[in-house]
Protein backbone atom coordinates (compact mmCIF):
# COMPACT_ATOMS: atom_id res chain seq x y z
CA UNK A 1 0.00 0.00 0.00
CA UNK A 2 1.30 3.45 -0.94
CA UNK A 3 -0.18 6.86 -0.24
CA UNK A 4 0.45 9.19 -3.16
CA UNK A 5 -0.36 12.90 -3.22
CA UNK A 6 -1.19 14.75 -6.43
CA UNK A 7 -1.15 18.53 -6.68
CA UNK A 8 -3.04 19.80 -9.72
CA UNK A 9 -2.49 22.97 -11.73
CA UNK A 10 -5.42 24.51 -9.82
CA UNK A 11 -3.50 23.74 -6.61
CA UNK A 12 -5.90 21.07 -5.46
CA UNK A 13 -4.18 18.51 -3.24
CA UNK A 14 -5.51 14.99 -3.45
CA UNK A 15 -4.03 12.04 -1.57
CA UNK A 16 -4.97 8.55 -2.73
CA UNK A 17 -3.97 5.00 -1.89
CA UNK A 18 -2.93 2.29 -4.28
CA UNK A 19 -1.23 -1.07 -4.24
CA UNK A 20 -0.95 -2.17 -7.85
CA UNK A 21 -0.68 -0.94 -11.42
CA UNK A 22 1.03 2.31 -12.34
CA UNK A 23 0.68 5.84 -11.04
CA UNK A 24 -1.10 7.11 -14.18
CA UNK A 25 -3.83 4.48 -13.75
CA UNK A 26 -4.19 5.41 -10.09
CA UNK A 27 -4.56 9.07 -11.06
CA UNK A 28 -7.16 8.32 -13.75
CA UNK A 29 -9.15 6.18 -11.31
CA UNK A 30 -9.18 9.10 -8.92
CA UNK A 31 -10.05 11.70 -11.57
CA UNK A 32 -6.87 13.74 -11.12
CA UNK A 33 -7.22 16.65 -13.52
CA UNK A 34 -4.38 16.93 -16.02
CA UNK A 35 -3.51 13.24 -16.13
CA UNK A 36 -5.19 11.62 -19.12
CA UNK A 37 -3.08 8.58 -20.02
CA UNK A 38 -4.45 8.61 -23.54
CA UNK A 39 -2.12 5.89 -24.86
CA UNK A 40 -3.04 3.49 -22.08
CA UNK A 41 0.37 3.60 -20.40
CA UNK A 42 2.87 2.71 -23.12
CA UNK A 43 5.02 5.86 -22.99
CA UNK A 44 3.67 7.19 -26.28
CA UNK A 45 1.62 10.28 -25.56
CA UNK A 46 3.10 12.18 -22.57
CA UNK A 47 -0.39 13.04 -21.26
CA UNK A 48 0.54 11.88 -17.74
CA UNK A 49 3.49 14.19 -17.05
CA UNK A 50 4.24 14.96 -13.37
CA UNK A 51 6.92 16.85 -11.46
CA UNK A 52 8.21 14.88 -8.50
CA UNK A 53 8.89 16.91 -5.35
CA UNK A 54 12.71 17.12 -5.33
CA UNK A 55 13.04 15.58 -1.86
CA UNK A 56 11.10 12.52 -3.13
CA UNK A 57 13.25 12.00 -6.25
CA UNK A 58 15.06 9.10 -4.56
CA UNK A 59 11.69 7.33 -4.08
CA UNK A 60 10.71 7.51 -7.74
CA UNK A 61 14.09 7.31 -9.39
CA UNK A 62 15.04 8.80 -12.74
CA UNK A 63 13.21 8.15 -16.01
CA UNK A 64 14.28 5.47 -18.47
CA UNK A 65 16.01 6.48 -21.72
CA UNK A 66 12.78 6.25 -23.75
CA UNK A 67 10.88 8.22 -21.14
CA UNK A 68 13.49 10.97 -20.88
CA UNK A 69 13.50 11.30 -24.68
CA UNK A 70 9.79 12.05 -24.50
CA UNK A 71 10.30 14.55 -21.68
CA UNK A 72 13.49 16.34 -22.70
CA UNK A 73 11.87 18.77 -25.15
CA UNK A 74 8.47 18.96 -23.51
CA UNK A 75 7.51 22.59 -22.87
CA UNK A 76 6.80 21.80 -19.20
CA UNK A 77 9.88 19.73 -18.42
CA UNK A 78 11.72 20.18 -15.11
CA UNK A 79 14.70 18.47 -13.48
CA UNK A 80 12.26 16.14 -11.74
CA UNK A 81 9.88 15.26 -14.56
CA UNK A 82 8.44 11.77 -14.94
CA UNK A 83 5.72 10.16 -17.00
CA UNK A 84 3.49 8.67 -14.34
CA UNK A 85 2.55 5.66 -16.51
CA UNK A 86 6.17 4.55 -16.20
CA UNK A 87 6.08 4.53 -12.38
CA UNK A 88 4.79 1.38 -10.68
CA UNK A 89 2.73 1.79 -7.54
CA UNK A 90 4.89 0.15 -4.88
CA UNK A 91 5.48 0.74 -1.18
CA UNK A 92 8.62 2.65 -2.04
CA UNK A 93 6.39 5.41 -3.41
CA UNK A 94 4.59 5.82 -0.08
CA UNK A 95 4.37 9.50 0.85
CA UNK A 96 5.48 10.82 -2.52
CA UNK A 97 4.13 14.18 -3.75
CA UNK A 98 3.61 14.67 -7.50
CA UNK A 99 2.76 17.97 -9.16
CA UNK A 100 0.67 17.51 -12.30
CA UNK A 101 2.43 19.25 -15.18
CA UNK A 102 -0.60 20.07 -17.33
CA UNK B 1 -30.51 21.94 -16.35
CA UNK B 2 -30.54 18.91 -14.05
CA UNK B 3 -33.41 17.15 -15.83
CA UNK B 4 -31.71 17.34 -19.21
CA UNK B 5 -30.56 14.19 -20.94
CA UNK B 6 -27.40 13.68 -22.97
CA UNK B 7 -27.37 10.44 -24.92
CA UNK B 8 -24.09 9.13 -26.33
CA UNK B 9 -24.02 6.40 -28.98
CA UNK B 10 -20.72 4.53 -28.89
CA UNK B 11 -18.72 3.81 -25.72
CA UNK B 12 -15.15 3.64 -26.92
CA UNK B 13 -12.37 6.25 -26.60
CA UNK B 14 -14.47 9.14 -27.94
CA UNK B 15 -17.80 8.38 -26.26
CA UNK B 16 -16.39 7.50 -22.85
CA UNK B 17 -13.97 10.42 -22.67
CA UNK B 18 -16.81 12.67 -23.76
CA UNK B 19 -19.03 11.44 -20.92
CA UNK B 20 -16.40 12.11 -18.24
CA UNK B 21 -15.47 15.46 -19.81
CA UNK B 22 -19.12 16.51 -19.86
CA UNK B 23 -19.39 15.89 -16.11
CA UNK B 24 -16.16 17.79 -15.53
CA UNK B 25 -17.58 20.71 -17.53
CA UNK B 26 -20.50 20.82 -15.11
CA UNK B 27 -23.37 19.02 -16.90
CA UNK B 28 -25.83 18.13 -14.15
CA UNK B 29 -28.33 16.17 -16.20
CA UNK B 30 -28.37 12.53 -17.14
CA UNK B 31 -25.63 10.99 -19.29
CA UNK B 32 -26.53 7.71 -20.98
CA UNK B 33 -23.97 5.79 -23.03
CA UNK B 34 -25.03 3.04 -25.45
CA UNK B 35 -22.77 0.52 -27.19
CA UNK B 36 -23.43 -2.79 -28.89
CA UNK B 37 -20.12 -4.15 -27.55
CA UNK B 38 -20.97 -5.95 -24.27
CA UNK B 39 -17.51 -5.41 -22.68
CA UNK B 40 -16.68 -2.64 -20.24
CA UNK B 41 -15.15 0.12 -22.43
CA UNK B 42 -11.49 -0.67 -23.09
CA UNK B 43 -8.34 0.72 -24.68
CA UNK B 44 -8.44 -0.37 -28.30
CA UNK B 45 -4.85 0.24 -29.58
CA UNK B 46 -3.22 -2.41 -27.31
CA UNK B 47 -5.46 -5.14 -28.77
CA UNK B 48 -3.34 -5.64 -31.90
CA UNK B 49 -0.13 -4.86 -30.01
CA UNK B 50 0.85 -6.22 -26.59
CA UNK B 51 -2.54 -7.79 -25.91
CA UNK B 52 -2.57 -10.25 -28.80
CA UNK B 53 0.75 -11.80 -27.81
CA UNK B 54 0.29 -11.72 -24.04
CA UNK B 55 -0.12 -15.04 -22.26
CA UNK B 56 -2.69 -13.94 -19.76
CA UNK B 57 -5.48 -11.93 -21.39
CA UNK B 58 -8.10 -12.37 -18.75
CA UNK B 59 -8.02 -8.68 -17.88
CA UNK B 60 -8.91 -6.04 -20.43
CA UNK B 61 -7.23 -2.68 -20.28
CA UNK B 62 -10.23 -0.59 -19.21
CA UNK B 63 -10.55 3.09 -20.11
CA UNK B 64 -11.95 3.77 -16.62
CA UNK B 65 -12.73 1.42 -13.74
CA UNK B 66 -16.39 0.51 -13.33
CA UNK B 67 -16.80 2.48 -10.11
CA UNK B 68 -15.94 5.74 -11.89
CA UNK B 69 -19.07 5.48 -14.06
CA UNK B 70 -21.11 5.03 -10.88
CA UNK B 71 -19.46 7.88 -9.01
CA UNK B 72 -19.91 10.22 -11.98
CA UNK B 73 -23.48 9.03 -12.48
CA UNK B 74 -22.88 7.93 -16.06
CA UNK B 75 -25.30 5.25 -17.16
CA UNK B 76 -23.56 2.56 -19.25
CA UNK B 77 -25.94 0.63 -21.48
CA UNK B 78 -23.71 -2.08 -22.95
CA UNK B 79 -24.72 -4.75 -25.43
CA UNK B 80 -27.45 -2.44 -26.73
CA UNK B 81 -27.64 -1.39 -30.35
CA UNK B 82 -29.22 1.87 -31.44
CA UNK B 83 -31.12 1.35 -34.68
CA UNK B 84 -32.71 4.73 -35.32
CA UNK B 85 -32.52 8.43 -34.53
CA UNK B 86 -35.54 10.70 -34.77
CA UNK B 87 -34.10 14.21 -34.68
CA UNK B 88 -37.47 15.97 -34.88
CA UNK B 89 -38.80 14.21 -31.78
CA UNK B 90 -35.32 14.01 -30.25
CA UNK B 91 -35.48 10.29 -29.53
CA UNK B 92 -33.44 7.23 -30.32
CA UNK B 93 -34.79 3.70 -30.80
CA UNK B 94 -32.91 0.56 -29.82
CA UNK B 95 -32.97 -2.68 -31.80
CA UNK B 96 -35.15 -4.17 -29.04
CA UNK B 97 -37.78 -1.48 -29.70
CA UNK B 98 -37.16 0.63 -26.58
CA UNK B 99 -36.92 4.37 -27.06
CA UNK B 100 -34.96 7.03 -25.21
CA UNK B 101 -35.40 10.77 -25.47
CA UNK B 102 -32.53 13.24 -25.49
CA UNK B 103 -31.78 16.93 -25.28
CA UNK B 104 -28.30 16.50 -26.75
CA UNK B 105 -27.17 13.51 -28.76
CA UNK B 106 -23.52 12.62 -29.37
CA UNK B 107 -22.54 10.22 -32.13
CA UNK B 108 -19.29 8.41 -31.31
CA UNK B 109 -20.09 5.55 -33.63
CA UNK B 110 -16.66 5.09 -35.17
CA UNK B 111 -16.02 2.73 -38.01
CA UNK B 112 -16.05 -0.96 -38.79
CA UNK B 113 -13.53 -3.11 -40.66
CA UNK B 114 -13.95 -2.98 -44.42
CA UNK B 115 -14.67 -6.40 -45.88
CA UNK B 116 -13.12 -6.50 -49.35
CA UNK B 117 -15.01 -8.14 -52.21
CA UNK B 118 -12.91 -11.31 -52.41
CA UNK B 119 -14.47 -14.51 -53.74
CA UNK B 120 -15.05 -16.95 -50.89
CA UNK B 121 -14.40 -14.45 -48.10
CA UNK B 122 -17.78 -15.16 -46.48
CA UNK B 123 -17.26 -18.91 -46.35
CA UNK B 124 -13.61 -18.86 -45.25
CA UNK B 125 -12.71 -20.66 -42.05
CA UNK B 126 -11.28 -18.69 -39.11
CA UNK B 127 -11.29 -15.36 -40.91
CA UNK B 128 -11.45 -12.34 -38.63
CA UNK B 129 -10.95 -8.58 -38.62
CA UNK B 130 -8.93 -6.96 -35.80
CA UNK B 131 -10.85 -4.18 -34.10
CA UNK B 132 -12.67 -5.41 -31.01
CA UNK B 133 -11.96 -7.50 -27.92
CA UNK B 134 -14.13 -10.25 -29.44
CA UNK B 135 -11.84 -10.29 -32.49
CA UNK B 136 -8.77 -10.91 -30.31
CA UNK B 137 -10.53 -13.78 -28.54
CA UNK B 138 -11.47 -15.35 -31.88
CA UNK B 139 -7.94 -14.95 -33.23
CA UNK B 140 -6.32 -16.38 -30.12
CA UNK B 141 -8.68 -19.35 -30.03
CA UNK B 142 -8.02 -20.10 -33.68
CA UNK B 143 -4.27 -20.08 -33.02
CA UNK B 144 -4.62 -22.29 -29.95
CA UNK B 145 -6.75 -24.83 -31.82
CA UNK B 146 -4.45 -24.96 -34.82
CA UNK B 147 -1.58 -27.45 -35.08
CA UNK B 148 0.33 -25.76 -37.87
CA UNK B 149 -0.54 -22.17 -36.90
CA UNK B 150 -0.29 -20.80 -40.42
CA UNK B 151 -1.56 -17.22 -40.47
CA UNK B 152 -2.22 -15.15 -43.57
CA UNK B 153 -2.78 -11.44 -42.99
CA UNK B 154 -4.44 -9.57 -45.83
CA UNK B 155 -3.24 -5.96 -45.77
CA UNK B 156 0.11 -4.41 -44.83
CA UNK B 157 -1.13 -1.36 -43.00
CA UNK B 158 -0.65 -0.67 -39.27
CA UNK B 159 -3.27 -3.18 -38.15
CA UNK B 160 -1.86 -5.90 -40.39
CA UNK B 161 1.75 -5.27 -39.38
CA UNK B 162 1.01 -5.00 -35.65
CA UNK B 163 -1.03 -8.19 -35.79
CA UNK B 164 1.78 -9.92 -37.70
CA UNK B 165 4.36 -8.91 -35.07
CA UNK B 166 2.13 -9.95 -32.18
CA UNK B 167 1.19 -13.33 -33.66
CA UNK B 168 4.79 -14.07 -34.65
CA UNK B 169 5.71 -13.69 -30.98
CA UNK B 170 3.23 -16.45 -30.10
CA UNK B 171 5.00 -18.87 -32.45
CA UNK B 172 2.70 -18.62 -35.48
CA UNK B 173 3.96 -18.76 -39.08
CA UNK B 174 2.91 -15.43 -40.53
CA UNK B 175 2.52 -14.28 -44.12
CA UNK B 176 1.42 -10.71 -44.91
CA UNK B 177 -0.09 -10.04 -48.34
CA UNK B 178 -0.04 -6.39 -49.41
CA UNK B 179 -1.69 -5.28 -52.64
CA UNK B 180 0.50 -2.21 -53.22
CA UNK B 181 4.19 -2.28 -54.05
CA UNK B 182 5.20 -1.46 -50.48
CA UNK B 183 3.70 -1.75 -46.97
CA UNK B 184 2.20 1.34 -45.30
CA UNK B 185 1.99 2.84 -48.77
CA UNK B 186 -0.95 5.07 -47.94
CA UNK B 187 0.53 6.56 -44.77
CA UNK B 188 4.33 6.75 -44.95
CA UNK B 189 7.28 7.55 -47.19
CA UNK B 190 9.16 4.72 -48.97
CA UNK B 191 12.01 5.05 -46.42
CA UNK B 192 9.62 4.08 -43.61
CA UNK B 193 8.07 1.23 -45.62
CA UNK B 194 11.54 -0.17 -46.24
CA UNK B 195 12.39 0.03 -42.54
CA UNK B 196 9.31 -1.97 -41.58
CA UNK B 197 9.78 -4.38 -44.45
CA UNK B 198 13.26 -5.22 -43.16
CA UNK B 199 12.11 -5.36 -39.54
CA UNK B 200 9.45 -7.96 -40.30
CA UNK B 201 11.69 -10.04 -42.55
CA UNK B 202 14.35 -10.09 -39.80
CA UNK B 203 11.75 -11.32 -37.37
CA UNK B 204 10.71 -14.15 -39.65
CA UNK B 205 7.46 -12.74 -41.04
CA UNK B 206 6.99 -13.35 -44.74
CA UNK B 207 6.01 -9.91 -45.97
CA UNK B 208 4.95 -9.94 -49.62
CA UNK B 209 3.95 -6.96 -51.75
CA UNK B 210 2.13 -6.64 -55.08
CA UNK B 211 -0.13 -9.42 -53.85
CA UNK B 212 -3.71 -8.79 -54.83
CA UNK B 213 -5.91 -11.41 -53.18
CA UNK B 214 -8.69 -12.51 -55.52
CA UNK B 215 -10.16 -15.57 -53.85
CA UNK B 216 -10.15 -17.79 -50.79
CA UNK B 217 -10.79 -21.50 -51.28
CA UNK B 218 -11.88 -23.37 -48.20
CA UNK B 219 -12.45 -27.03 -47.61
CA UNK B 220 -12.65 -28.94 -44.32
CA UNK B 221 -11.61 -25.87 -42.38
CA UNK B 222 -8.42 -25.30 -44.39
CA UNK B 223 -8.05 -22.12 -46.43
CA UNK B 224 -6.03 -21.35 -49.48
CA UNK B 225 -5.62 -17.65 -50.23
CA UNK B 226 -5.16 -17.05 -53.96
CA UNK B 227 -3.61 -13.93 -55.52
CA UNK B 228 -4.00 -12.56 -59.06
CA UNK B 229 -0.44 -13.63 -59.95
CA UNK B 230 -1.62 -17.23 -59.37
CA UNK B 231 0.36 -17.68 -56.17
CA UNK B 232 -1.50 -19.16 -53.22
CA UNK B 233 -0.95 -19.43 -49.47
CA UNK B 234 -2.36 -21.99 -47.04
CA UNK B 235 -3.95 -20.54 -43.93
CA UNK B 236 -5.39 -21.94 -40.72
CA UNK B 237 -6.25 -18.38 -39.73
CA UNK B 238 -6.83 -15.30 -41.89
CA UNK B 239 -6.81 -11.76 -40.50
CA UNK B 240 -8.18 -9.02 -42.72
CA UNK B 241 -6.82 -5.50 -42.18
CA UNK B 242 -7.54 -3.51 -45.32
CA UNK B 243 -9.01 -0.39 -43.80
CA UNK B 244 -12.32 0.71 -42.38
CA UNK B 245 -15.75 1.87 -43.38
CA UNK B 246 -17.19 4.76 -41.39
CA UNK B 247 -20.43 4.04 -39.57
CA UNK B 248 -22.48 6.79 -41.17
CA UNK B 249 -25.73 4.91 -41.84
CA UNK B 250 -27.47 5.76 -38.58
CA UNK B 251 -26.80 9.47 -39.03
CA UNK B 252 -27.53 9.45 -42.74
CA UNK B 253 -30.91 7.80 -42.20
CA UNK B 254 -31.73 10.48 -39.63
CA UNK B 255 -30.99 13.22 -42.16
CA UNK B 256 -27.70 14.48 -40.70
CA UNK B 257 -25.25 15.83 -43.28
CA UNK B 258 -22.71 13.27 -44.45
CA UNK B 259 -19.53 13.97 -46.37
CA UNK B 260 -16.76 11.38 -46.16
CA UNK B 261 -18.05 10.75 -42.64
CA UNK B 262 -20.35 12.74 -40.40
CA UNK B 263 -19.66 16.38 -41.17
CA UNK B 264 -19.11 18.54 -38.10
CA UNK B 265 -18.16 22.15 -37.43
CA UNK B 266 -15.24 23.35 -35.30
CA UNK B 267 -17.21 22.60 -32.12
CA UNK B 268 -18.02 19.02 -33.27
CA UNK B 269 -21.65 19.94 -34.00
CA UNK B 270 -23.38 18.25 -36.93
CA UNK B 271 -25.90 19.86 -39.29
CA UNK B 272 -28.47 19.36 -36.49
CA UNK B 273 -28.11 21.80 -33.58
CA UNK B 274 -28.78 19.09 -30.97
CA UNK B 275 -26.53 16.40 -32.44
CA UNK B 276 -22.75 16.30 -32.11
CA UNK B 277 -20.31 13.78 -33.55
CA UNK B 278 -16.79 12.90 -32.37
CA UNK B 279 -13.93 10.55 -33.18
CA UNK B 280 -13.28 8.27 -36.15
CA UNK B 281 -16.71 8.88 -37.69
CA UNK B 282 -16.29 12.63 -38.19
CA UNK B 283 -15.25 14.67 -41.19
CA UNK B 284 -13.93 17.85 -39.61
CA UNK B 285 -11.86 20.91 -40.41
CA UNK B 286 -8.23 21.05 -39.31
CA UNK B 287 -7.21 24.74 -39.10
CA UNK B 288 -3.48 23.99 -39.12
CA UNK B 289 -3.58 22.09 -42.40
CA UNK B 290 -6.46 24.23 -43.65
CA UNK B 291 -8.60 21.37 -44.93
CA UNK B 292 -11.33 18.92 -43.92
CA UNK B 293 -9.99 15.57 -42.71
CA UNK B 294 -11.10 12.29 -41.19
CA UNK B 295 -8.81 10.60 -38.67
CA UNK B 296 -8.63 7.17 -37.12
CA UNK B 297 -6.86 7.85 -33.86
CA UNK B 298 -7.08 8.01 -30.10
CA UNK B 299 -5.81 11.60 -30.12
CA UNK B 300 -8.66 12.78 -32.31
CA UNK B 301 -11.23 10.78 -30.34
CA UNK B 302 -10.17 12.19 -26.97
CA UNK B 303 -9.53 15.78 -28.09
CA UNK B 304 -12.75 16.08 -30.08
CA UNK B 305 -14.62 14.59 -27.10
CA UNK B 306 -13.33 17.41 -24.89
CA UNK B 307 -14.33 20.04 -27.47
CA UNK B 308 -17.86 18.64 -27.80
CA UNK B 309 -18.29 18.45 -24.00
CA UNK B 310 -17.19 22.03 -23.59
CA UNK B 311 -19.42 23.25 -26.44
CA UNK B 312 -22.48 21.47 -25.07
CA UNK B 313 -21.90 23.18 -21.73
CA UNK B 314 -22.07 26.53 -23.48
CA UNK B 315 -18.42 27.41 -23.98
CA UNK B 316 -16.99 28.79 -27.19
CA UNK B 317 -14.46 26.28 -28.39
CA UNK B 318 -12.61 25.55 -31.60
CA UNK B 319 -11.02 22.19 -32.30
CA UNK B 320 -7.37 22.81 -33.12
CA UNK B 321 -4.95 19.92 -32.85
CA UNK B 322 -1.88 18.54 -34.56
CA UNK B 323 -2.73 14.85 -35.01
CA UNK B 324 -0.49 12.20 -33.48
CA UNK B 325 -0.37 8.42 -33.69
CA UNK B 326 1.77 5.54 -32.51
CA UNK B 327 2.48 1.92 -33.40
CA UNK B 328 4.41 -0.78 -31.52
CA UNK B 329 5.93 -3.66 -33.46
CA UNK B 330 8.48 -6.04 -31.88
CA UNK B 331 10.82 -3.78 -29.88
CA UNK B 332 10.19 -0.81 -32.15
CA UNK B 333 8.17 2.18 -31.07
CA UNK B 334 6.95 4.30 -33.96
CA UNK B 335 5.55 7.72 -33.11
CA UNK B 336 4.04 9.99 -35.72
CA UNK B 337 3.02 13.61 -35.50
CA UNK B 338 1.35 15.74 -38.15
CA UNK B 339 -0.19 14.84 -41.49
CA UNK B 340 2.21 14.05 -44.31
CA UNK B 341 -0.27 14.15 -47.20
CA UNK B 342 0.90 16.53 -49.90
CA UNK B 343 4.61 16.31 -49.08
CA UNK B 344 7.18 16.82 -51.84
CA UNK B 345 10.41 16.44 -49.88
CA UNK B 346 11.56 13.93 -47.27
CA UNK B 347 14.57 14.00 -44.98
CA UNK B 348 15.59 10.79 -43.28
CA UNK B 349 17.83 11.00 -40.23
CA UNK B 350 19.66 7.92 -39.02
CA UNK B 351 21.09 8.79 -35.61
CA UNK B 352 24.81 8.10 -35.37
CA UNK B 353 24.86 6.88 -31.79
CA UNK B 354 21.99 4.40 -32.13
CA UNK B 355 21.18 2.45 -35.28
CA UNK B 356 17.72 1.58 -33.96
CA UNK B 357 16.86 5.25 -33.75
CA UNK B 358 15.74 7.18 -36.81
CA UNK B 359 13.22 9.69 -38.09
CA UNK B 360 11.60 10.79 -41.33
CA UNK B 361 10.67 14.47 -41.76
CA UNK B 362 8.03 15.35 -44.37
CA UNK B 363 8.09 18.76 -46.02
CA UNK B 364 5.97 20.61 -48.53
CA UNK B 365 8.62 22.96 -49.90
CA UNK B 366 9.91 24.62 -46.70
CA UNK B 367 6.96 23.78 -44.48
CA UNK B 368 7.37 20.84 -42.10
CA UNK B 369 4.18 18.75 -42.35
CA UNK B 370 4.88 15.64 -40.30
CA UNK B 371 7.51 13.51 -38.56
CA UNK B 372 7.67 9.73 -38.22
CA UNK B 373 10.03 8.80 -35.39
CA UNK B 374 11.36 5.30 -34.78
CA UNK B 375 12.55 4.76 -31.20
CA UNK B 376 13.17 8.47 -31.18
CA UNK B 377 11.01 10.36 -28.71
CA UNK B 378 13.15 13.47 -29.14
CA UNK B 379 12.42 13.74 -32.86
CA UNK B 380 8.75 13.11 -32.17
CA UNK B 381 8.36 15.76 -29.48
CA UNK B 382 10.52 18.35 -31.21
CA UNK B 383 8.88 17.67 -34.59
CA UNK B 384 5.49 18.29 -33.04
CA UNK B 385 6.70 21.59 -31.58
CA UNK B 386 8.15 22.71 -34.91
CA UNK B 387 4.96 21.86 -36.78
CA UNK B 388 2.73 23.60 -34.26
CA UNK B 389 4.93 26.70 -34.23
CA UNK B 390 5.30 26.70 -38.04
CA UNK B 391 9.04 26.96 -37.48
CA UNK B 392 11.29 27.44 -40.44
CA UNK B 393 13.80 24.63 -40.56
CA UNK B 394 17.29 24.53 -42.01
CA UNK B 395 17.10 21.31 -44.00
CA UNK B 396 20.88 21.04 -44.46
CA UNK B 397 21.39 21.06 -40.70
CA UNK B 398 18.58 18.54 -40.23
CA UNK B 399 20.25 16.20 -42.72
CA UNK B 400 23.57 16.46 -40.86
CA UNK B 401 23.47 13.72 -38.23
CA UNK B 402 26.62 15.06 -36.59
CA UNK B 403 24.29 17.76 -35.26
CA UNK B 404 22.30 16.24 -32.39
CA UNK B 405 18.53 16.73 -32.11
CA UNK B 406 18.06 19.82 -29.93
CA UNK B 407 15.45 22.60 -30.03
CA UNK B 408 17.79 25.20 -31.56
CA UNK B 409 19.79 22.87 -33.80
CA UNK B 410 17.75 23.11 -36.96
CA UNK B 411 16.23 26.55 -36.85
CA UNK B 412 17.07 29.04 -39.55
Amino acid sequence: MAKITFVTQANETITVEGNSGNVMELAVQNKIKGIDGNCGGVCSCATCHVHVEPEHWNKTGAPSAMESDMLEFDEKVSDHSRLSCQMKVTEELDGVVLKVAN
Amino acid sequence: MSNKICVVIGASHAGVNFAFSLRREGWEGKIILFDSDPEMPYHRPPLSKAYLSAEDNSELDLLFPEQNYKSENISLQLGKTVSEINKEEKTITLSNGETQSYDKLVLAIGARPFVPPINGIKTASNLFPMRTFADTVNIQNAIKNSVEKRVVIIGGGYIGLETAASLKKTGAKVVVLEREERVLERVTAPEMSEFFNKLHQENGVDLLTNKNVVSIKTSEGKNEVVCDDNTSYKADLIVVGVGIKVNTELAEKAGVEIENGIKVDSSAKTSDANIYAIGDCTYHFNPHYNRFIRLESVQNAVDQAKVAASAICGNEVVYYAIPWFWSDQYDVKLQMVGLSQGYNDVIQRLELDNDKCQSVWYFKDDELLAVDAVNNGKAYVLGGRFIKGKQEIDKEKLKDTSIPIKPASFLK
